[in-house]
């Protein structure tokens, strides 16, 4: 019972990160058909921002909204200053449809050689805001500790907030209507290139908040050639991918099942596992229901 | 003359889709653009509402030129258009359709009643209001794609052929909804349509377009009359 009970809640954190990159994997491929590799350094660099946001402000819960917005402005600034760019240069033939992403490709690159030139490449460490110690109920220890509650909480938050700004507002509206139906959306005088970029900055700081909080609910190290950034970036698109790769509620689910997948494969059968199961169910997935579970093939356009 | 349309040329890939053609509508009338498949029908609206860019000539609509700027502005200066095929997104409710249609207006109890006018001219829509557009019949949806281009008050509306698929019975409903936007609303309508009968019947004037160049045109009566035009376009 126990065992579950740790399943359940390493499950939980774990997806609730993952969620926080599929999201932001979603709204970049809704807005501009672009799977963005380069969302793994863009969340690392906000991450190291968080970390010099600490040391200057000295208080974590200042910094990390701090550098979500700066990720916001800096996923934003990408959008306009390289995809407009290469969109106006390459719009023509099969060189259209791969440029952009290999461009996220090289800029993850970019991103990290930045990293490694400013604050070079020992790791660097961010302090936890809170105990990373499981809270104890008498005898029993659980996994679940401050640090990883307020994890959970603090994402769950901003999924209510996503949510409610894409179902209950105007801006919303113009989000979704640009995201399924671009044409449509201009023609009904929507001003899509400005939603484009509206749709990069939400992913910026989803990927923001993803990166720091991965890392202090983790070692707290930080280093440019940090694997656990790859990793999370995969773990995002395999989660945007079971979710259908449209679907915010579908990205969240995604995360879930992953998370749980991967906790139950850690306690029951063994850690040194999860990777291979992880690419497995890419896979599988990609096979199987390659439209994912919950995104829908209306929404899906050529 | 409000609608005016000098020397239009617009290319597509090497073909020449509209090839120097040059008419005019008349404010608050109803012009009907008939011809068949590949007459370039199509591409002349999308030049119109700012989807594609022409090679050459002029457009305006008033004071503005419609050859310049992206259809969301074009939108702010009065033009809406339907695009051809049902244009609504499935994935948002009726009502979320319509209200995409204005929310680039500033005054949010002005589009409020706007919406009031769509609802008293498509009763249907009002009805399914919180459906999502995927489970509308082709004519509701037609309805709610003509509803989503009011929606911007516009003063030009352009409608690419919102009979495409549907029962004649139908037809029938749109094309008096189409007439009564133009009649009680003020609205000029250029309504591009394959059922050129159809169309011409409820149409003030019209334009046939053969191969990107005008074979025909003037009043509708007239060219409803016209043995040439009869035997060509109308198939009796």
């Amino acid at each position: 019972m126990n065992q579950f009970l740790d399943m359940v809640l390493i499950g939980i954190s774990a997806a609730s990160i993952y969620s926080l990159m599929a999201i932001s994997m979603v709204l970049v491929w809704r807005s501009t058909r672009v799977v963005n590799f380069a969302q793994a350094g863009m969340a690392l660099l906000s991450a190291y921002i968080g970390y010099e946001l600490v040391a200057r402000v000295g208080n974590f819960w200042i910094a990390l909204p701090l550098a979500m917005i700066l990720g916001a402005a800096f996923s934003a600034f990408i959008e306009f200053v390289l995809m407009r760019t290469l969109q106006k240069h390459s719009s023509q033939g099969a060189i259209a449809a791969i440029a952009p992403i290999i461009a996220t490709l090289g800029l993850l690159g970019l991103i990290r050689a930045v990293i490694g030139f400013i604050w070079g490449h020992a790791d660097v460490q961010i302090e936890a805001p809170l105990s990373k110690v499981g809270f104890t109920f008498g005898e029993t220890t659980i996994v679940m500790s401050p640090m990883s509650l307020f994890v959970v909480l603090f994402v769950i938050t901003l999924m209510i907030i996503v949510s409610v700004i894409f179902q209950k507002t105007n801006i919303g509206l113009a989000l979704r209507a640009s995201a399924y139906a671009p044409e449509i959306a201009q023609l009904a005088g929507i001003r899509v290139s400005g939603i484009r970029t509206l749709g990069w900055a939400i992913a910026g700081a989803a990927g923001a908040a993803a990166g720091i909080l991965q890392t202090v609910n983790g070692t707290g190290a930080l280093s440019p050639e940090s694997l656990e950034f790859s990793l999370l970036l995969v773990f995002g698109f395999i989660a945007a991918v079971i979710g259908g790769l449209e679907s915010l509620p579908g990205a969240v689910l995604g995360a879930l099942i992953l998370g749980l997948v991967l906790a139950a494969v850690q306690i029951y059968v063994s850690g040194a596992l999860v990777f291979i199961v992880a690419f497995l169910l890419l896979l599988l997935v990609l096979i199987l229901r390659p439209q994912g579970f919950l995104g829908s093939k209306a929404g899906r356009r050529a | 003359m409000m609608l005016k349309i000098n020397n239009l040329t617009v290319a597509h890939g090497a073909i020449r889709a509209i090839d120097d053609i040059s008419f005019s509508v008349e404010k608050g009338q109803l012009a009907a653009v008939i011809g068949s498949n590949g007459a370039g029908k199509t591409t002349l609206m999308r030049t119109l509402s700012g989807l594609k860019s022409a090679e050459n000539g002029t457009a305006t609509w008033l004071d503005h030129n419609l050859l310049h700027g992206k259809p969301e502005h074009h939108v702010r200066h009065g033009v809406s258009h339907v695009s051809e095929g049902k244009s609504v997104i499935a994935q948002l409710t009726v009502e979320e359709n319509l209200d995409l249609g204005a929310l680039w207006r500033r005054n949010r109890d002005e589009a409020k009643a706007t919406k009031e006018e769509v609802f008293n001219l498509f009763p249907r829509l009002a009805e399914r209001r919180k459906q999502l557009a995927d489970t509308l019949s082709g004519g509701e949806r037609q309805m709610l794609a003509i509803g989503r281009a009011y929606m911007s008050r516009p003063a030009l509306l352009l409608l690419d052929e919102p009979s495409l698929g549907l029962a004649p019975l139908v037809i029938e409903q749109i094309f008096q909804s189409i007439r009564q936007i133009v009649d009680s609303m003020g609205v000029t309508v250029v309504l591009v349509e394959q059922n050129a009968m159809g169309a011409l019947k409820i149409a003030d004037s019209g334009v046939v377009l053969n191969l990107g160049t005008i074979a025909a045109s003037g009043k509708a009566s007239d060219l409803i009359a016209d043995p040439a035009v009869r035997t060509a376009y109308l198939g009796f």
